[in-house]
């Protein structure tokens, strides 16, 4: 009896309200099929009038902002975090969040660094990326899942940990002699089109993490356990498996990611990757994944990337000052996450404003606050 | 009849007198194994290395951990309150530099008005994010990591391709970091006063134990009348101070500002916050925990340099220290939900 | 499938947005070629109004700040003098994954020459040797990319500054005694050329030994506590070195308290202005640095010269350079700006920078 309430509060413990800090607002999702569309149509819907609305802005400001090359160039910069966004979609719709991506990149661009110098064949070298970037997510996993801890802490631990593996790693060295085999990839486009291999990459990843998420029942768990992780335990589904999955599947994305990026700057150096973790969560939660989990599609990735790439890219293009893009990457952020809340507060407002008005100053705070239907 | 789950730490809230007791002493267990942690370290480094507890160096590990020890303060107090503040980093390093300007054209100004500017930046700030947390409704790790951005990105463009260097400062501002007593340097005292006082505050002040409750279970804080909103305004306005005045230490103490000042340190605060024991869901933890917490990590970090080790390892050995810290707070926490459950059972609760 | 099926609306959208993009991008020029036709080989009328831009290791940081601007008589007032515009940019972060997307905006939007302090020897040849195939002049200046650019403009031979540097040291501890040298990042291509040479300079002082080197990542927080480590771990030390305007400010920072003032010596790469406060407490006796916007300013010229067609570049060749005179391309395409200048107290106060 004992084990099986602390297995609960385990699990409570790692309900998106845990991770947010506040109670959420209506869940739309808990209409079914459609219910959970409409919302999700709604934000979509809003992100490809804001990518139709970046392109226009920037072909505006620069004539060369529509050119193939300068997609190229932008879909070469934004190929490692948008595989990474993949994978971190997925987390956080499941009530969770990974924060130690950016090390996990970092640990696998060492090893492959240090490998390299050591002469190493190149194919069992990308055997063992991989084999360290399914550990790297399954130490995540196990310890969120099995010893129940809070996901944010664990990866901020993880976050540490595996950039000091790199670090330890390589230590000051720089490897740059890599085949050009692979870093010709890293910088040309996939015969016949413009795109680079990167991007190539993360759009058959996109198709199929849309088919799993979005038709089979191992994606509908996920929704269902960022959703109530608790009710998805009583109804049958393995949440530990499942989010223990999770992370392994970003731990390989990162991995992968990481040899991408050294192929593509012909560089394993200890600092590869540091930031990108934020820069992550942040396309995430544009694409409309809420952070309390339940919430979110791999469309909304998709626009999310070219949104997010895009404006960097319009941005590098026109006079902007460089050194203020930051403030357009929080700005797009707070906007993401108020344009849905603002019609909720909008609601909360005048109910409150009639709630004053109307009930004498007698009454007791006890009375539940109206929820919204 | 009620068959809710009782969580496990609720300091606030009207628990039996002798559960309390358990808690806290559960807590002192906590501190006290940092502490001890802390110490193992020292003696054994000290051991290797009889130069680390040098007074030159003990000074300054207990500098460069005052600014982070400052950090956890102001951390320590939103994460109680089930929240978190990832724009300390980027408020650090604008008050910096903005107070640099000022202590380097002003040199008329008296030092508290210099701190007292920082203070003032960092307030406004925090008070921004607290507004967009608690009327907003929106989670404090979106609105955080946005205003890190914002107000990085602010801070750059005011910065340009300027600095601040240390021969435009009055020389009293430089010294600040240096004056000691009786070897321990003044900042080590102050900062010491300061975060006694923060914990006394938030241990006997209602509204301090109200910022555990909100942590402890949101619902019943609500509904038990705590005002939610303000509290958490206040938690995050403080945050924002507390780290103002940190980046006008952090001036002094480096002497040169430029737009990189502060960059990535939210993270190692996080880091150190949840070392010294403050859970990461709120409603347990103490200011004094997270201080050490930070002391731990710093001495951590100087001890790498002193022994010779690659500062490489530092990374990997603070990632793992906080993985420990919260495998070893789990089981803690598991074993007190346990025996308060077994005694609430007894008492027929 | 039939969740798929739901969702057909959203995916048509999606597809059709990604297709327009794809049809807008096809439909304009492949790529974009540098505003300006080839220039003619080597004549006498070099051209003008071609577009240069100055992309430093990063923005926000005040050496280059120094080195670039127009006010200050840097990169950007040589290229206006010489008839051409210029533009500033780079990233925010000093790496080549932050510094790469400016190069290639520069790319797109029609450069015709490039300079580029690197932030990393080699990461960033994949990009430039993409602009040299498009005819477009790639110079660096004050960290080299050795293998993709035709010209590096460097501050002063890499061999004199660490053996000057070196020597500098030794003639304030007496030739002897334990050193230290505090640098930047342990991959930057300058800090390590010079500490190579500072180990070399270092064999004609037998009683000299180099006991560390320690990264300050010209980070003042990170510089201080390696500092603060170096000291303690080696109480015996007489000497530090640190090449980083940011590293001797921070190590300048430490050693300014009476236990180690005038007991450890500091030396290394400063600015004047910066220094003064330790030049005139005695904490530092002696520095040395170019003039930053010297060294920007240079550069301005040979790639605008180079780009406009009047300086072809090969070992021997020589070219004017505004105000400072003539210079002349030495081994391996690398012009020198000159001999460092050292400060002390009696000229320190002569500059403003």
């Amino acid at each position: 009896m004992d084990s099986d309430l602390n297995a609960m509060a385990g699990n409570a413990a790692m309900t998106p309200e845990h991770i947010a800090g506040e109670e959420p607002g209506p869940s739309p999702g808990a209409s079914g099929g459609w219910g959970r569309l409409r919302p999700a149509m709604r934000w979509e819907s809003g992100l490809v009038v804001v990518v139709i609305v970046i392109a226009i802005m920037g072909s505006a400001l620069s004539p060369e902002f529509l050119t193939a090359n300068n997609f190229f160039n932008l879909g070469l910069n934004t190929g490692e975090i948008a595989i990474m966004a993949l994978p971190m979609a997925l987390i956080i719709i499941s009530g969770e969040i990974d924060l130690s991506v950016e090390s996990t990149l970092g640990m696998s661009s060492a090893l492959l660094g240090v490998l390299w110098a050591d002469h190493w064949p190149m194919l069992a070298i990308f055997a063992v990326v991989a084999v360290v970037g399914v550990l790297a997510g399954a130490v995540n996993g196990l310890l969120v899942t099995r010893v129940g801890l809070p996901s944010l802490a664990v990866t901020i631990g993880t976050l540490a940990l595996y950039r000091g593996i790199a670090l330890i790693l390589l230590g000051p060295r720089t490897v740059a002699n890599f085949p050009a085999f692979y870093t010709n990839a890293g910088t040309t486009a996939i015969p016949h089109t413009d795109l680079p291999w990167s991007i190539g990459i993360f759009i058959v990843l996109a198709v199929i993490f849309a088919i799993v998420l979005h038709t089979t029942p191992f994606g509908r768990s996920i929704y269902a356990m960022g959703d109530n992780a608790e009710a998805a335990t009583f109804a049958g589904l393995r949440v530990k498996r499942v989010k223990t999955s999770l992370f392994v599947i970003s731990g390989l994305a990162s991995a992968l990611a990481g040899v991408l990026y050294t192929f593509r700057l012909n560089t394993a150096v200890q600092d590869n990757g540091t930031g990108l973790s934020l820069d992550v969560v942040a396309i995430v939660l544009l694409a409309g994944v809420s952070i309390f989990g339940g919430k979110g599609s791999i469309g909304g990735v998709f626009l999310a990337v070219l949104a997010f790439a895009g404006l960097q890219n319009a941005l590098l293009l026109t006079n902007f000052n460089q050194e203020a893009t930051g403030l357009v990457t929080g700005g797009l952020l707070l906007i993401s996450v108020f344009v849905p809340n603002a019609a909720m507060f909008v609601r909360y407002l005048r109910q409150a404003a009639r709630r004053a008005t109307r009930r004498p100053p007698s009454e007791p705070a006890l009375s539940l606050p109206r929820k919204d239907t | 009849m009620t068959a809710t789950l009782a969580p496990p730490r609720e300091p606030g809230s009207p628990a039996s007198a002798s559960s309390r007791r358990l808690a806290e002493r559960v807590f002192r267990v906590r501190e006290f194994g940092i502490v001890a942690v802390l110490i193992v370290f020292v003696a054994i480094t000290a051991a290797i290395q009889p130069r680390f507890l040098s007074i030159t160096n003990i000074q300054f590990v207990l500098v460069d951990a005052t600014i982070f020890a400052l950090l956890a303060l102001g951390e320590t107090i939103v994460v109680i309150s089930r929240n978190v503040d990832l724009s300390v980093g980027s408020v650090l390093g604008i008050s910096a530099f903005l107070t640099a300007q000022l202590a380097s054209q002003a040199h008329g100004l008296p030092l508290p008005l210099v701190f007292l500017a920082g203070l003032g930046i960092g307030l406004g700030f925090g008070a921004i994010n607290g507004l967009l947390v608690s009327l907003g409704r929106v989670p404090s790790l979106v609105v955080t990591l946005a205003t890190l951005y914002i107000i990085r990105g602010l801070d750059v463009l005011i910065v340009g391709g300027s600095q601040v260097v240390p021969s435009s400062y009055y020389p009293s501002f430089l010294t600040i970091s240096k004056a000691t007593v009786g070897g321990i340097p003044d900042l080590a005292i102050v900062v010491a006063v300061v975060i006694a006082a923060g914990a006394y505050c938030l241990r006997s002040f209602r509204s301090g134990r109200e910022l555990y409750a909100i942590g402890s279970n949101p619902d019943a804080a609500r509904l038990a009348g705590i005002p939610m909103g303000r509290r958490i305004f206040t938690a995050f306005a403080l945050s924002g101070a507390i780290a103002g005045v940190a980046g006008v230490l952090w001036a002094s103490r480096y002497g040169t500002v430029d737009s990189t000042a502060g960059a990535s340190y939210e993270l190692q605060v996080i880091a150190a916050v949840v070392v010294g024991g403050v859970a990461i869901f709120g409603g347990s933890g103490s200011v004094v925990g997270a201080a050490i917490g930070a002391l731990l990590l710093q001495t951590i970090n100087s001890a790498l340099y002193v022994l010779g080790v690659s500062p490489d390892w530092d990374q990997a050995i603070a990632g793992f220290l906080l993985l420990v810290a919260i495998v070893l707070d789990r089981f803690i926490s598991l074993r007190l939900t346990v025996s308060l459950r077994r005694r609430s059972a007894r008492r027929g609760q | 499938m039939r969740a798929l099926l739901r969702r057909a609306p959203l995916a048509a959208s999606t597809l059709v947005v990604a297709s327009a993009l794809a049809v807008a991008a096809c439909s304009s020029s492949g790529s974009s070629t540098p505003s300006s036709s080839s220039s003619s080989s080597g004549s006498a009328t070099a051209k003008t109004g071609l577009k240069v831009f100055v992309i430093p290791k990063n923005l926000g940081n005040p050496y280059f700040t120094t080195a670039d601007s127009k006010g200050t008589g840097g990169a950007l007032a040589a290229i206006s003098a010489a008839g051409d515009t210029g533009t500033e940019t780079s990233g925010t972060a000093a790496t080549s994954a932050s510094q790469i997307p400016a190069i290639q905006a520069a790319i797109t939007k029609g450069a015709n020459a490039l300079i580029v302090s690197a932030t990393d020897p080699t990461a960033l040849c994949p990009t430039l040797n993409g602009a040299t195939k498009r005819k477009i002049t790639v110079v660096t200046y004050d960290s080299d990319a050795p293998t993709c650019r035709s010209l590096f403009i460097n501050q002063a031979s890499t061999s004199a500054i660490g053996t000057s540097e070196v020597d500098l040291l030794a003639k304030e501890i007496g030739d002897s005694g334990e050193i230290g040298i505090v640098s930047a990042a342990a991959s930057a291509t300058n800090q390590n050329a010079w500490i190579g040479y500072m180990k070399q300079e270092l064999t004609k002082y037998p009683k000299m030994k180099l006991v560390a080197t320690v990264y300050g990542n010209d980070d003042p927080a990170t510089a201080t506590q390696v500092t603060q480590g170096l000291l303690e771990q080696y109480p015996n030390i007489k000497g530090i070195i640190s090449p980083t305007t940011v590293g001797i400010l921070a190590a300048a920072g430490v050693l300014d308290t009476a236990k180690y003032r005038g007991k450890v010596q500091l030396t290394g790469l400063g600015t004047p202005d910066s220094m003064k406060k330790y030049v005139s407490d005695g904490t530092v006796k002696a520095f040395e640095l170019w003039n930053p916007a010297n060294l920007g300013y240079l550069a301005g010229y040979a790639a605008a010269d180079i780009a406009g067609g009047s300086l072809k570049v090969a070992q021997g060749a020589t070219f004017k350079a505004g105000k400072l005179g003539t210079f002349t391309i030495g081994a391996d395409n690398t012009v020198l700006l000159g001999p460092p200048t050292v400060f002390t107290a009696t000229n320190i106060n002569n500059f403003n920078f």
